[in-house]
Parts: structure tokens; sequence; C-alpha cells
């Protein structure tokens, strides 16, 4: 039914796709899995029209087809479910099923026929809960996931994508999400279903194809697999990147402890860490990571447990108790990007009112090269402006960092510089804690790993464990 | 959570009393105008009027027309995620076109009024292009629009200017039983408004776009022609303004938008019936509210003879007050 043929895509001369071959017929379930980077949200936008393929071609029902607009593909047959529903919250049901194709009689929207419409779409999905005129922003987000499907089935989807449909979900609102995939399916539609979490493609998929690095690694029968197989598939990568060593000795003596920490998103947390050390956390996206270095940050805060320092209720609390965080949204959350380098290392210094160190000192430290502090900081490259939001932090010396994906957006070299800084700075006696989902430089850095799974602690990993060992405790099959 | 998400079960068929209830976030305006009501009746009854006199009442809905049909525009504009701020001079420009144009004769009276809604069209043609085209933030490029339409008003005309015949002037002044023509005007501006936002899909498309622009460009909806049309929706609705306040001065005035204060006032009145500045939420139902609430507050400091810079604060908290609350309804629901 649908035959996607030799795919590649760059963005900005970075190659994510390339020669990937996906095929999947009418009434199955096919999962495409892989690794964080791996291409699988790419080759779905390539699918749903958002992006143009560089090479490739796809075929549904043996007419080639090209997408120039989403709406385009919608027409052929596509739909896609984001992460992100794409629904209107203040409008109704019907009205959002309906957006940009309500059905008109007399010049006027006609408003039962729309509404007895959806009322059978969702009869037909065996959703009874609520009705065509509820508002939207009303609904759980399991329900406006079904929204989302009756609007695909009103568009006579054929193929429906799911981007990580289980991610915003509670356990019990799951179930009601496989049996809606089974009841697409039963009517011989298509759903690609893409997911990190291995249960549920083993629960769903009848075919799966891994995807690594941009490339197709395989396609195999669901049952032809088991978790341990599909791992080995997904990882299985050599680290070809250098890191710095680890620290030599022991590490010394616990800077931060959590005991029982616990608010909406995360769950009887216990963490120590200790100064000199690196302590890596994994997970999957959902899983609490950045909810975590929010929490011990002050920015999100742990509601109840104990903590030594004292458990920041605000993020000035937080940076007084020698606590800082290298967020994981540079642009958002890192960096005024319309002021200038100087402005962004001070940040925090002139907030707190602490005793400022010498801008040129400061940048040296982290090695901006050329510094020049009087430059806007959006004219930085992304490593750049990582290490000015470093010094940030520099300036005002805290005991604990933490680094929420450090290296994202950042390029080979100032990667290998940020990875030696952090390094530094746990040997000069400071506690870091780095979240990534990139694995090998979770790996290659921590000196241990720290796993995380729906908002606790699933485990703990020495260093230099295996990618597949992360991944299994990640996931948790 | 699926307790509480058990909801009411849908009735069949549309009752237009359901529709109106729906309209939620218009609700507030309503209790504050009925308890506004009960306050001006206890205010005159104390000072020896009659609040719910017909004169008085009159007064109100003939004082709140011009407003009225303004802020109608206004809330299509800031449904749709825009705003515009060049409306109260074009009520001024709209209305020198229209009296000069008739120049007091009744035979201009077809030309004139389709002269100034074209003009004030035009203007609203402009302003949705550079909103659209030129990604000018809509505060930007209707402030720099009413400017320049003050600058070529300010060259021409310092003063009234034109005249309109008698015949004109029973738009502004005429009643039909107890209700003036200009309240039945506003009434009809005000309904032909909500039924092409509840019921067309050009209205439709209104929420959608101002609600979550890429959310309505992802359903095929297309954005730039939706900003488009609700600022000449609104422009239009400045222009029926202008007609309005020309035939009441008997003349047309470079000031008359501005005394009036039409542009910051619509959003007041737009704003108080619970649409969000944001777009996407609320509705004429609310706005409607807001202008007469806004009108009876005005005919109750008449009546107590408050001098005009108490009555601003006044209105100031209210306005403050009422934003407030509705930002914690939001919160809380």
């Amino acid at each position: 039914m649908l035959r996607m043929t030799g795919i590649g895509k760059s963005f900005l001369g970075v190659r994510v796709l390339g020669g990937v071959d996906l095929e999947v017929s009418a009434g199955e379930v096919h999962a495409v899995v892989g690794e964080n980077g791996a291409g699988k949200s790419t080759l779905m936008k390539i699918l749903a029209g958002v992006h143009a393929p560089d090479e490739g071609t796809i075929e549904i029902d043996g007419r080639s087809v090209t997408f120039g607009h989403p709406v385009e593909a919608q027409r052929a047959g596509v739909a896609i479910i984001y992460q992100e529903l794409t629904l209107l919250p203040e409008r109704t049901v019907a009205e959002n099923v309906f957006l940009g194709r309500e059905p008109v009689r007399r010049g006027m929207v006609d408003r039962a026929a729309m509404e007895s419409a959806t009322g059978e779409l969702l009869k037909s999905l065996g959703e009874e809960s609520f009705g065509p005129r509820d508002l939207v922003r009303r609904l759980s987000v399991a329900r406006q996931q079904v929204v989302e499907i009756a609007k695909a089935l009103s568009l006579n989807a054929r193929i429906v994508v799911m981007d990580e449909p289980t991610a915003p979900l509670a356990d019990h609102e799951v179930e009601l999400l496989y049996t809606l995939v089974r009841r697409l399916t039963a009517r011989g539609i298509a759903v690609l279903y893409v997911s990190h979490r291995l249960r549920e493609i083993f629960d769903l998929a009848d075919r799966i194809t891994v995807l690594k690095d941009g490339a197709r690694v395989t396609t195999a029968e669901a049952s032809s697999l088991d978790t341990a197989a599909l791992v080995r598939l997904m990882v299985g990568r050599e680290l070809d990147s250098y890191y710095p060593p680890r620290a030599a000795g022991p590490p010394g003596e616990v800077i931060l402890s959590v005991r029982g920490g616990g608010n909406t998103r995360l769950h009887g947390i216990d963490l120590d860490l200790r100064a000199g050390e690196i302590v890596g956390v994994a997970g999957l996206q959902g899983s609490g990571r950045t909810e975590l270095a929010k929490a011990l940050f002050g920015a999100e805060p742990f509601t109840t447990g104990e903590m030594t320092p004292r458990r920041p209720r605000s993020v000035r609390e937080g940076i007084a108790a020698g606590i800082g965080l290298v967020t994981e949204d540079r642009k958002a959350e890192g960096i005024l990007p319309n002021q200038r380098v100087r402005d962004n290392a001070l940040l925090v210094a002139r907030a707190t009112g602490a005793p400022r160190n010498g801008i040129e000192r400061l940048l040296e430290r982290v090695r901006l090269s050329p510094p020049r502090p009087a430059q806007e900081i959006r004219l930085l490259s992304g490593g750049n402006q990582q290490k000015v939001v470093l010094a940030k932090w520099m300036s005002v010396a805290p005991r604990v960092l933490l680094f929420d994906e450090p290296t994202r957006g950042v390029d080979v070299g100032a990667k290998a510089a940020i990875h030696d800084l952090m390094r530094e700075l746990a040997r000069d006696g400071m506690a870091v804690l780095m979240i990534s989902s990139e694995l090998p430089e979770l790996i290659g850095m921590s000196d241990r790993i720290v796993v995380l799974r729906e908002g606790r602690v699933a485990g703990e990993l020495p260093a230099g464990s295996s990618e597949e060992a992360v991944m299994r405790l990640a996931a948790a099959s | 959570m699926t307790q509480q998400l058990k909801l009411r079960p849908v009735p069949a068929g549309g009752s237009l009393i359901r529709r109106l209830s729906a309209d939620r976030p218009a609700r507030p305006v309503y209790v504050a105008l009925a308890l506004l009501v009960v306050l001006g009746w206890l205010v005159f009854a104390l000072d020896g009027g009659a609040f719910l006199s017909q004169e008085n009442i009159v007064g109100i809905q003939q004082r709140s027309a011009a407003l009225g049909i303004v802020a109608v525009g206004q809330t299509l504009v800031i449904l749709a995620g825009s705003l515009d701020l060049s409306v109260a001079y074009l009520i001024s420009l709209t209305s020198l076109v229209t009296a000069e144009i008739m120049a007091g004769s009744d035979t201009g009276v077809p030309v004139a009024v389709a002269a100034a809604l074209a003009v004030s069209a035009l203007t609203g043609l402009v302003n949705g292009l550079i909103v659209t085209r030129l990604r000018v933030h809509a505060f930007i490029a209707t402030l720099g629009v009413a400017l320049v339409i003050r600058g070529a008003l300010d060259a021409r005309y310092d003063g009234p200017a034109g005249s309109v015949p008698e015949s004109f002037q029973h738009l502004g002044y005429d009643r039909i039983g107890p209700l003036p023509v200009s309240a039945l005007l506003w009434a009809a501006v005000a309904a032909g408004a909500w039924l092409l936002l509840s019921r067309t899909r050009l209205g439709y498309r209104i929420y959608a776009v101002g609600g979550d622009t890429e959310v309505a460009r992802l359903s095929g909806v297309r954005t730039e022609r939706v900003v488009v049309a609700a600022h000449v929706l609104c422009s239009v609705c400045a222009g029926i303004a202008g007609l309005l306040l020309a035939s009441r001065l008997g003349a047309g005035a470079p000031t008359v938008g501005t005394d009036g204060g039409y542009d910051l006032e619509s959003i007041a009145a737009v704003v108080l019936g619970g649409t969000a500045l944001a777009g996407g939420r609320g509705g004429v139902a609310g706005t409607v509210g807001g202008v007469l609430l806004l009108a009876v507050l005005d005919s109750i400091f008449n009546q107590l003879e408050v001098n005009s810079f108490a009555k601003d604060v006044v209105r100031g908290v209210i306005l403050v007050a009422a934003l407030a609350i509705y930002a914690r309804r939001r919160r809380t629901r």
C-alpha cells in the first residue's frame, strides 16, 4: 500500500537520512524504532509532507506521489498524529474534526451534519465518554488523541502515523490506545507506530523497521525478534569518539543527596551526587530526566522527600545552595540571544549579587574563541553559546552543576571542549550531573549512570556499561 | 480523571439558548452588568431620578451604538489573533468622506455611503496585507496606518467640514417605537457578526487562526486570507460608525473618532467581554455586554456628576480587575 524507496534528507549539510526503504501493507501495524537521532521523526515528517525528501520516491497504491504541503499528504490519505497534538483547545470536538472542511448548507456551516458525522466517528471508535460538542480543552490527553484519530478518519486516512503516542499517557490509558489501534487496522488502515517503548512494540506491531544513524538496519516480522535482539539491532555501535579520562581516585564527599524526592512527575527519587564525580542520567523521552534536573535546581521543585542541602523551593534558593543548571533548550532557557556575551556570562552573578570575576578570565576559562565579550551571543555558534552558558554558572562557582543535553546542537570540536570542561570541573571538586539521550556520550562521560523510567529511578549502572544494558533498563520490557 | 470527564450527554438538536450558554467567556460580563444595573437603579433612586426610565435607557443605547459597532469589528480581528488601532482615525476619515460627498444634498447620500464603506474596506485591506504579507505586528501595522490617516486629515482639515442632509440625520436621531435607529443598526451589525462567527466557514476559521495559526494551516486553512478578511470587516464596522457619527454631527469632523477614544475603548470593551487578547476565544455576545457595561457605568457617573478624571480611574480599575478575574477563571478550570 505504501512504499518509500531510497529516502534521503539532509539538514544544513548534515545527512540525517540516507537510502531508507519502508513498505507498509494495509491493515498492518508497522513499528519504526531506533535511538534518538536515528531519523524516525524525519522519515515520518517526510511521509506527512512536512519535509520534502532530497532523494527517493514515495508510492501509495503503486502511484508515485510528492507532497509539497501537509495538506497534500492528507488528501492522499496520510494522517500523522504528533506528540504535540494539533487541536484547538477552545473549540469543540466537532469543530476540530472538521476544521478547514466544514460542511456547508445554504452558505451556512451545517452544524447538525458536522456534529452527527463526528458522533458517528466517535461511536465507531468505541468512544462514548464525550461527544462532538465538548470543548477539547476539557478532555484528557488520551481523549484528545481519539479526537485526532477521528479527524484522521474523517479525512479518509488510510495510513495513520503515530509518533510516540503513549509518551503523554498514563498507564491505564495505554490500553485504550491499543484498542484504538486495533480498531483502525481492522478497517484496513495501516498504522505506522513510532515508539521507544519496546513492550508496546511487541504488543502491537506486525512488522518492525529498525533505523540507526539515518539508515535502515532491517525490517523484520515482530514474531521473529525478541527484546534482546531488537536492542542489539538498535544500538550495537562502536564508541567512535574520544572522551576525557575518568577520575583516577574514588569520588569525594556527598555534596547533594535526595531521599524519596517526588512531585507530580517524579516519585521516590534517591540520589547522591559526590564531589569529583560525573553522574549520567539516562531515560526515554518523558521518563522525567529534565524534570529531575529542574527539581534539584528548584525550577520545578520537589514537593516531598528529604534533600541536603535544603530542598530548594525556587531557582533563587537553588542557586543560593550552590546548584547550577545548564538547560536543554539553550535558545529558550539558556541565553538571551540579543544581548552581548558579557551580559549573558554575568547574568547569574548580577542576579544574585555575587562578586564578579573578571569577564576575560571567565571566558578564557571556558575557552571561548575568539573571546569577544561585546558580541551579541546569537551570532555565536551553538558550541560557543554553550561555553558562555557554562561561564555564566562558573561566575558564581556552584558546587553542583546539572547539565541537560549539554552538547545538543553543538559541533564536534566544541563538544570535545565541553566534555573536557565538565571533567575539569569535576576534578576541581564539583559534583556534576549530566543528562543525555546520546548513549555513547553518556557512557563515555559518566562515572556511573542512573536510569530513569516513568519518573522513578529504574536502576544504576557502573561506568563503561553497554548501551544495551542502559536501553534494557530504560525501556524495561 | 476518568470520573470527572464523564461529560453531559449531547442532546439532539441545537437550541439557541444552549449555543449562547456555550459561549461561556461572556457570562461574567453579564453578571457584572446586572449588578451594575442594580447599582445604577439604587443610585438613581437615591438621587431622585429613574434609572430604568425610557429616556435614560434610550440614552444609554444611543451612546453605545457607535462604540458598539466598532467593538464588534474589533472582536473579529482580535479573535483572529490581530488587533486594530486605526479605527479611531478611520472613523474621522469616513465621517468626513460622508459629509463632504453629501454636501447637504439628498442625492449624494447613496454615493457617500458607498464611498465611506469603500474607503474603510480599503483601509482594512491595507491593514490586513501589512500584517500578513509584510509580517509587521498588528500593533505597529495599524498604528502606522492610523498615523498616515491622521497626517492626511491634519493636512486638509482643521475643523468640521461638509454637511449631511436632514434625511440622513434620521439615522442618528430617530426612534422606531422606543428603540433608536442607531441601536437597531448596532444590533444588526452584532447579529451579523454573531452569525458570521457561529455559522460560517469564515467565522470558524477566524477562531482557528486566532487559536493556533499553525494548527489552522496544517488543516488546510489559508490563514492569511482569514486575517485579511477579519481586518476588512473590522474597518467596515468602523466605517459604519463613521456614517453614524456624521449623521449625528450633521457634518464630518477630523477629531470625532479620537475624541471618542474608539480605538482603545473598543479593545477595552472586547476584553471586558471575555475575548482573549491573544485570539481564538470569546465572541460578540461578550463584547456587546462589555459595551453596555461601559455605557451603564457612564450613565451612573453622569447622574452622580463625577468628574472625568475620577471616571477614568474607576474605568481603569474595572478593566484590570476584569482581566484578573478572567485569568483566574482560566487557571482554576
